[in-house]
């Protein structure tokens, strides 16, 4: 019986830069997947392009590739599909081409899929009608327009499909799903298609895909029972076994570290989900709380039993706007009463700021040491001989945030005893893009797939 | 209770018992939707899901995370799995791209609520 080895061996942008050749090289793979774009990332890259025309793509992928190359020589078959296009899929894909022409393999078609950047499109789509109200408040996108700095759909797995059928052996794709980017492998492969009929495979595929998208989050990174036997030193990242009815099991390279049972597969079942039996994706609403986990060997995981709850009629949009500046610095406070100590410096810099003549929208002071990551639930049971004083702000005037970055050096001489780390510089400020959900009418988007 | 004491006639009140905490019964995970929160609690046994379903509501999810100004909890059950998931709407303070916390994205709420103390008669059908 076929069946189809999809591994993923990147989560994020920032994800470990050899875990995806090291992955190709022992996982057995047919497909290799890389993931690269988190909510915010889509607008960085639009910033990015807004620069300059060719760039707005992971360029991380570019160097992976380069390092996949000898593993892609020597596996023949093996395919990629990435959605590191990000906001320029075209830039991305002509890139890839030229490390693999760079590396004797030109001969691998690379095919670019876009189509859901809808940022030249968003005057003639609310003109049209398609508010892209946001998902929450209902509020249309009126409100914020002049701000935008990117707008995506998020596509499926439907044109990584027509990429393959077209013979693409590299897949660059702009805003996919995370999940598609193991459907369209599976359902290419298999013949699935995307009727009523198939929903219940592209269901499974879709559940494959949601555990492996965040790369070793499924092989034992965040694991809660995680300890020194689990070896993340050399953790393995997952593969997902699929067969052609769509049941799978999760697995890793034999010998990595890292673990795959029950508790580390139901753990990144539920991530980031919240209601378990309306999952939504581009391909298909897919219901986590009838899939079946079976541990059936060391580091095996079989998985059946994902299963639709149908199909919405349309896509998710992410859209980013600008909404200011904001800066975030931190100090050691040493003790005795180091956490009063950090309490009275953070006051002390945001009282100096006021003499300066700065206030800001909003600011936050940390004492990261005495229960602060979770403010107001986890109280700090001991004097600790140290902690972290982290002070954030966020204000529309980029100047008032600048100003505040000046602020944290003077607390090293004119703070409290026991006041050091100041060793980083000034905190870099950065620009604050707020995040806009919204839907639109799959019937309005049409996915364009280009093999270069 | 130090038998010596005992004897020296010197009355030792007996420690007490190392509280329970969640983190006996359940393990779990959370992150961020936008502004949102999740946090999945899954139970080790059967014994410890249902006890979960009893008690770990929603209001007490509410309560016990309170501070981070939630503007609703909602629960949801992933029976198969022995779990249950956790939504803490608007509880991220603006969530990734706007939020001032160091954990904008809820990455530590899952921790956190492991750490809640809980009254069970006998845990023992409840551990890992």
């Amino acid at each position: 019986m076929k069946r189809v080895r999809v591994g993923n061996g990147c989560g994020f942008w920032g994800d470990n830069l050899d875990a995806p050749a090291r992955l190709a090289a022992a996982g057995r793979l047919d497909y290799l997947t890389l993931e690269y774009l988190a909510e915010l990332t889509m607008s960085i890259l639009a910033v990015q392009k807004a620069k300059d025309p060719a760039a707005g793509y992971a360029t991380d992928f570019v160097g992976v590739l380069g390092r996949l190359a000898p593993v892609l020589a020597d596996q023949p078959k093996l395919k990629v599909v990435t959605n590191a296009g990000g906001m320029n899929p075209s830039a991305c894909g002509r890139a890839a081409r030229d490390v693999l022409a760079k590396t004797g393999l030109e001969a691998k078609p690379v095919a670019v899929v876009s189509g859901d950047d809808l940022l030249p499109r968003l005057d003639e789509l609310a003109a049209a009608g398609h508010a892209l109200n946001h998902l929450d408040t209902g509020e249309p996108l009126a409100a914020v327009r002049d701000r935008v700095v990117s707008a995506n759909a998020y596509l499926g797995a439907r044109p990584i499909v027509d990429a393959l059928k077209a013979g693409a052996e590299v897949v660059v794709t702009g805003r996919v799903a995370d999940a598609s980017l193991t459907v369209g492998p599976a359902a290419f492969e298999f013949g699935w298609g995307f009727a009523a009929t198939d929903l219940d495979r592209l269901a499974a595929a879709t559940v494959a895909g949601h555990l492996i998208e965040c790369g070793a989050q499924a092989t034992g990174g965040l694991w809660i029972n995680a300890d020194d036997a689990t070896r993340l030193g050399d953790v393995g990242y997952p593969i997902a076994d699929i067969a052609a009815d769509g049941t799978f099991t999760i697995t890793k390279p034999d010998g990595t570290g890292g673990a795959v049972n029950a508790e580390t597969v139901a753990e990144q079942l539920l991530y980031e989900v919240a209601d378990p039996a309306r999952y939504y994706t581009p391909d298909v609403v897919a219901d986590f709380t009838t899939v079946r986990l079976t541990e059936t060997g060391r580091d095996v995981v079989a998985v059946t039993g994902g299963t639709a709850n149908g199909v919405t009629d349309t896509y998710k949009v992410s859209v980013a706007y600008r909404d200011g500046f904001m800066s975030a610095g931190t100090l050691v406070i040493a003790g005795p009463d180091a956490v009063g100590k950090a309490r009275r410096s953070g006051a002390v810099l945001l009282e100096r700021l006021r003499h300066a003549g700065f206030t800001f929208a909003a600011t936050n002071v940390e004492v990261l040491g005495a229960g602060d990551c979770v403010p107001g639930v986890v109280e700090v049971v001991s004097d600790p001989p140290e902690v972290v004083l982290r002070v954030a702000v966020r204000d529309p005037r980029r100047a008032a945030v600048e100003r505040f970055t000046k602020e944290f050096a003077p607390l090293v001489t004119a703070g409290f005893a026991g006041t050091t780390g100041y060793t980083t510089g000034r905190p870099p400020v950065r620009e604050v893009f707020a995040y806009w959900p919204a839907l639109v009418k799959k019937s309005c988007i049409t996915p364009e797939v280009r093999l270069l | 209770m130090n038998p010596d004491a005992r004897e020296g006639g010197v009355a030792v009140a007996p420690s007490p018992p190392h509280p329970l905490t969640l983190s006996c019964l359940a393990h779990g995970r959370s992150g961020d939707k936008g502004n949102h929160a999740n946090v999945a609690v899954i139970a080790y046994t059967d014994a410890g899901f249902a006890w979960l379903r009893e008690h770990l509501t929603a209001d007490a999810v509410a309560a016990y995370l309170a501070p981070l100004g939630a503007t609703r909890v909602e629960r949801f059950e992933a029976a198969n799995v022995r779990g249950l998931n956790f939504v803490l709407y608007d509880a991220l303070a603006g969530g990734a791209s706007r939020s001032l916390r160091t954990d904008t994205q809820g990455k530590t709420l899952a921790v956190a609520l492991l750490r809640m103390e809980v009254e069970v008669a006998d845990a023992s059908s409840m551990r890992r």
